[in-house]
């Protein structure tokens, strides 16, 4: 699991965050993720995992009063991300983001994924054919709807429509892909497909995946953080984090002895 | 049963958790029964309740229908309004609805929905929106007169634009304006949050969620609250009355439509007009009984249509709603 060759593909430096209430959900996080990894969070409920996540593509800016401090630099342009001239659309169409539970449009299997493409101003049909075809085929969903693909996203099963996300994510070929606890509305099965599918993902693009599923963290990711109130409390190689942590609430964390 | 309790004795909690809820249990059933005839109870005084507003819409309905009766036929419709009573007929009255209504909608819808938009989307949360918003619902209970009195003023003296159906046209589409908002603002806020998350999370700009998504899931409830406010236009009678409505009528106005190019013409929107219910009104308030019959014949046909247009919206709302799941 050592990977002295690994490259950084973005890094979290001293970054805070301050909701518009004035609660600080996080603070002076530094970590990074390694390009072609897949890194896990995880923590106990309400410690700043998904508000970790959401900085990664700006939607704290969706919503009036949020403040971000410190910076989160991407590779190789060594773009901070967090910084005020740049627009949040721009990062998003390099960083996308699957959800906690699956949020497909209300539209056509097909319409879900061209959608990013259609908001790029891609508008030729072939093209989008193309594209939406690869996309559902690195989503392992091609098999299952090629032949309706103007049905209806609702009519598809949790686990269809969760991979229809992780679809309509991949259409627009992200640098990073976000995942919030991508599997806690699913049954095993479902949930064994989507971590395959991240796997599968990695060789393509840079992963940060929020889970409150210890084995999940252990099965798929490459690099684990244990994050408590707020603040990065561990962060290593997922084999160390797992066997032999540095820190004593981690281990209690891990072997359930909290949280 | 004893066998099974011998066969069980290390786990002799349980059984006696089981023997204390059964010997409940007929307590348990007086109190299910308790609480279920209060259901059967409100469920009869609703009932009582809806039949009470049914049955009197109902037979107010069906005595106007009755009364009305002979002078259901194309005749009444393609008529102009005559000093005979039996002759007499609602030409100029429905077309001059028709034609407010146009108007009506023309200004209620643009306004409403761009309003109701951008209250929900665009405007910063804070104390003077609250206030907008206190102020938009208030206006949906403002009585009708007084929006008359304030087109009387408006429209008729400032901006001289007469006792026209541009005038009335703009009268009723400010009266419906608040239903239009807050049926805008109601169904833009029944769109998950998670919705437009997905959306801004592939890239797209404010615009196109606004656009692409929340137009389009919520048109239906939009389109149920545009036709409900329309309906309720199409049935007043005061505001059109204070703003001059004309109440004897033997003309039509000039086409909308003409057969030389530009092929359309808006000299119709300054022309004098008279209404349906104002019509109705005219005939009611005339000694002769036969002109009465009139009056009955028009308040049914009024009912009928704005029936047919809620039971269009309710329609278009299932319709609609039916592809949308949240
Ligand atoms: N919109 C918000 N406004 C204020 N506080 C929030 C908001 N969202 C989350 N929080 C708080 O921030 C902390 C971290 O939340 P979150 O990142 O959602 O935790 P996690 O994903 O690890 O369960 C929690 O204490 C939560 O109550
Ligand atoms: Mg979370």
């Amino acid at each position: 699991m050592q990977n002295t060759t690994s490259i950084i593909k973005a890094q979290s430096k001293n970054l805070d965050f301050f909701y518009s209430n004035g609660m600080q959900a996080l603070k002076s996080v530094n970590m990074p993720l390694y390009e072609n990894k897949i890194t896990a969070l995880i923590g106990p409920s309400g410690c700043g995992k998904s508000t970790f996540l959401r900085c990664f593509n700006r939607m704290h800016d969706l919503y009036p009063g949020n403040k971000y401090q410190g910076e989160i630099v991407m590779h190789p342009d060594n773009t901070n991300i967090l910084e005020h001239g740049v627009d949040p659309i721009e990062v998003r169409m390099r960083i996308s983001m699957v959800f906690q539970k699956p949020n497909p449009f209300p539209k056509s299997i097909y319409e879900n994924v061209a959608y990013g493409l259609r908001v790029r101003g891609e508008s030729n049909k072939r093209m989008l054919d193309d594209k939406v075809e690869e996309a559902l085929k690195g989503a392992a969903l091609w098999n299952e709807v090629k032949d309706r693909q103007q049905d209806l996203a609702f009519n598809l099963s949790g686990g269809q429509q969760q991979r229809l996300c992780i679809a309509r994510a991949l259409a627009t070929d992200p640098e990073i892909m976000l995942f919030d606890e991508p599997t806690s509305a699913l049954d095993p099965i479902a949930t064994a497909n989507i971590e395959e599918l991240m796997s599968e993902l990695k060789q393509k693009l840079t992963i940060l995946v929020v889970t409150h599923n210890m084995q999940q963290a252990a099965r798929v990711s490459d690099y684990t953080a244990y994050m408590y109130l707020g603040e990065l409390m561990e962060y290593d190689d997922t084999n160390t984090i797992f066997t032999n942590p540095t820190r004593k609430e981690t281990e209690d964390y891990i072997t359930g002895k909290f949280g | 049963m004893s066998k099974h309790m011998t066969t069980n004795t290390p786990t002799k909690a349980p059984i006696q958790v089981q023997a204390s809820v059964l010997k409940n249990l007929d307590a348990v059933r007086a109190m299910i029964k308790r609480h279920k005839l209060n259901d059967y109870i409100f469920s009869v005084i609703g009932l009582l309740a809806l039949m009470f507003a049914l049955l009197t819409l109902l037979i107010l309905f069906g005595d106007l229908v009755m009364d009305g009766f002979e002078r259901f036929n194309l005749k009444f419709l393609s008529e102009f309004p005559s000093r005979r009573a039996a002759n007499a007929g609602l030409l100029s009255a429905w077309v001059g609805s028709a034609l407010v209504m146009l108007v009506t909608f023309l200004v209620a819808v643009p306004m409403g929905v761009a309003a109701g938009l951008y209250l929900e989307e665009y405007a910063p949360k804070n104390w003077f929106s609250d206030l907008i918003e206190i102020n938009v619902t208030n206006l949906a209970g403002v009585p009708s007169i007084v929006y008359g009195l304030l087109a009387l003023g408006l429209f008729v003296y400032i901006l001289g634009l007469g006792q026209s159906i541009l005038t009335a046209g703009l009268t009723l589409g400010l009266l419906i304006l608040p239903i239009v908002i807050v049926s805008t603002r109601e169904s833009i806020r029944a769109i998950p949050i998670a919705i437009r998350e997905a959306a801004y999370a592939v890239g797209a700009t404010k615009w196109q969620v606004v656009y692409d998504h929340v137009l389009k899931y919520s048109y239906g409830g939009i389109l149920t609250g545009v036709i409900i406010g329309m309906a309720r236009a199409l049935g007043e009678t005061a505001p059109i009355i204070t703003i001059g409505a004309l109440t004897f009528i033997a003309f039509l106005p000039p086409s909308p439509v003409t057969d030389v190019a530009p092929f359309i013409n808006f000299e119709w929107l300054s022309s004098g007009f008279t209404v349906l219910p104002i019509q109705m009104f005219n005939w009611l308030s005339r000694p002769d009984h036969a002109f009465h019959i009139n009056a009955a014949a028009t308040g049914a046909l009024i009912i009928i249509v704005t029936l047919l247009m809620n039971g269009t919206a309710i329609y278009l709302r299932y319709k609609i709603r039916k592809n949308i799941k949240w």
